[in-house]
């Protein structure tokens, strides 16, 4: 894709995330218990009631600060510092390089070898929070699957729910980090036979890590997108069951 | 019988140079290097273009077409519409010598300085043994034919000379990787060696080098992306980082490389004498250095090469259908036989002692 285009795919992302955490409203749907991925977990004192799975440990929170900020700073941190994202913001954002063999505008290059930038390294603590955060959506996917009589149910927005899940499961997976704590730092593949198999799988999912990453992106926000809606009434959930 | 084709070619040296004009008949099923061997045979037989294969398995004929880097022999005419005009440059990141061909020995000093692989302690040479799956991951990157298109791309020397000493390019990364992955490779300070010596860390993963690799080695995804998890086992664990800061421990010069030390030993004992580093490459260990020299004269006078008899005019007096063999004489004079006999070479196994 041309630079430009990825540069506004993640701009928009950026503005439209940031936007959206200060929000504070139209974030969960209590009949079919949706609760968007930004909120998720929710832990303020002030989410409202049903929405904060996990109990409120933290009390309130003072008005500047998101009640989604438990995922948020660590979500932001995974896909900042991740490998394909760097590849693309370096290059749409930053242009270093614009495009392969094209001159970069800057008069200086130290790459990732001091700060801030090598904080880019430390992708693989973000990876271990991440993986937390998968489960803790992957749990309200489950919780997704009830219907407004506390019964099993299955609407149209579970469903969107469920795609997000599997697209960040796959990106989350699929990524680099994850590749190498499972199999890529061994020496010796054979005497680990399982986690070759881990790593194999791994790389399989890795080679589609950049497709992970964008469609996981979209995911991310068209499910917020219709929580919102449904959440300010602005229009029904499509209910298939219950 | 083909077509009229409008190609410009850099031409010049080091002085300086330009983009000259050619129209060149282009035949079907023909390379940019059919088309530049055809320039030489016609309108510029004083072009220098360096080539050797023409089968995509030499890496000699890098060049940039189009502003793109990439091999002249695997470059098919039939990629380019018929009335576009070609731009064959030579490689941007190393200094020209004449018209295509560039001084890459940028690139040799860097392989030089990489050290190589050390043999397993205790297994004689001929008795390694290894698993497919084990080496799997480096034979990958044996396929590199190092034709140099990885480096002349890559911004951080492409785009900033400066950057040339401190940094070794995605060839020497995939070496690294190829080496710190192979089963028997019994050095353990291959991690701290590219980020300190090498430069990894200047690399930010635009991923241009693979975008380029003719043997279509998954550079950045199975070399330096792997190469850079494995720095971040041992350097970037915030928590080592930030214990070190409080408790100050760790403080050693980080650039020490030594050969022997232990896995996670970039603590206090890494410094010790043996440590000794040298910008300039080569072996970084003094001691390793002292043994490897023992039994070993380095200095031994080594034969010349004789050089083949000339008659007066200067020229060997003979001709190609005079000669009594087909190919050209032997660079090391007539005289000398391979193999060598062993007491002959400077070479020393680094095991020699214990066997």
């Amino acid at each position: 894709m041309q630079p430009a285009i990825i540069a506004a795919i993640l701009l928009f992302f950026i503005v439209y995330s940031t936007i959206r955490i200060f929000m504070a409203k139209w974030y969960y749907v209590e009949d079919f218990h949706y609760l968007t991925p930004l909120y998720s977990p929710c832990v303020s004192n002030e989410c409202v009631p049903g929405a904060a799975h996990f109990g409120t440990p933290f009390g309130d929170f003072p008005f500047f600060i998101p009640l989604g900020i438990i995922a948020f700073p660590i979500v932001a941190g995974f896909r900042v510092t991740c490998y394909y994202y760097r590849k693309a913001g370096y290059r749409s954002l930053w242009a270093s390089p614009p495009a392969c063999a094209v001159t970069e505008p800057h008069k200086k290059y130290t790459g990732e070898t001091r700060l801030p930038l090598f904080v880019m390294n430390w992708h693989r603590y973000f990876f271990y929070f991440a993986a937390l955060i998968l489960l803790v959506n992957i749990y309200d996917a489950i919780l997704a699957f009830r219907g407004p009589d506390g019964g099993f149910g299955i609407g149209l927005g579970t469903l969107i729910i469920l795609v997000n899940v599997v697209a960040l499961a796959g990106y989350t997976l699929s990524c680099h980090a994850c590749r190498h704590v499972m199999g890529g730092r061994l020496k010796h593949f054979s005497k680990n036979p399982l986690r070759y198999r881990f790593w194999t799988f791994v790389s399989k999912l890795n080679v589609r890590h950049g497709t992970f990453a964008m469609v996981s992106l979209f995911t991310v926000i068209f499910t917020d997108l219709y929580i919102m809606a449904v959440s300010a009434g602005w229009f029904d959930d499509l209910r298939f069951i219950n | 019988m083909g077509t009229k084709r409008q190609f410009r070619i850099w031409r010049g040296d080091e002085t300086g140079g330009d983009l000259q004009d050619y129209m060149v008949e282009v035949n079907e099923g023909e390379v940019v290097l059919d088309v530049i061997h055809r320039l030489q045979a016609t309108d510029a037989p004083d072009l220098a273009c360096r080539w050797n294969c023409k089968a995509g398995k030499c890496g000699s004929c890098s060049m940039e077409i189009n502003g793109k880097p990439k091999l002249g022999c695997m470059t098919r005419m039939s990629t380019f519409a018929e009335d576009e005009t070609i731009t064959v440059t030579p490689l941007r990141t190393f200094p020209v010598i004449r018209d295509l061909v560039t001084d890459v020995s940028f690139n040799y000093e860097k392989a030089r300085e990489t050290p190589a692989f050390a043999p397993p302690p205790g297994v004689a040479p001929g008795d390694y043994r290894m698993q497919q799956i084990d080496v799997e991951r480096s034979q990958e990157f044996r396929k590199c034919i190092e034709c140099f298109l990885c480096q002349t791309v890559c911004h951080v020397i492409r785009d900033h000379e400066e950057n040339k000493a401190a940094f070794a390019g995605p060839r020497y990364f995939i070496r690294a990787a190829e080496l710190d992955m192979h089963p028997l490779d019994a050095r353990t300070d291959r991690k701290e060696y590219a980020q300190a010596e090498q430069g990894l860390g200047y690399c930010n993963i635009t991923k241009c080098c693979t975008e380029v690799c003719p043997e279509h080695i998954k550079i950045t995804d199975n070399g330096i992306i792997p190469m850079k998890e494995r720095v971040v086992d041992r350097r970037y664990d915030p928590l080592v980082w930030l214990g070190s800061k409080i408790f100050r421990r760790g403080q050693v010069p980080q650039t020490i490389v030594t050969g022997e030390h232990s896995p996670g030993a970039v603590g206090a004992h890494a410094a010790g004498p043996a440590g000794v580093h040298s910008h300039a490459g080569g072996s970084h260990d003094a001691r390793a250095e002292t043994q490897a020299q023992q039994g070993v004269n380095w200095h031994r006078e080594v034969p010349k090469p004789t050089a083949p008899a000339v008659d007066a005019s200067g020229r060997m007096p003979l001709t190609e259908l005079t000669f009594d063999r087909a190919a050209a004489p032997s660079p090391f004079g007539d005289d000398v036989t391979f193999p060598l006999p062993p007491e002959h070479l400077n070479f020393a196994h680094p095991e020699q002692d214990k066997h």
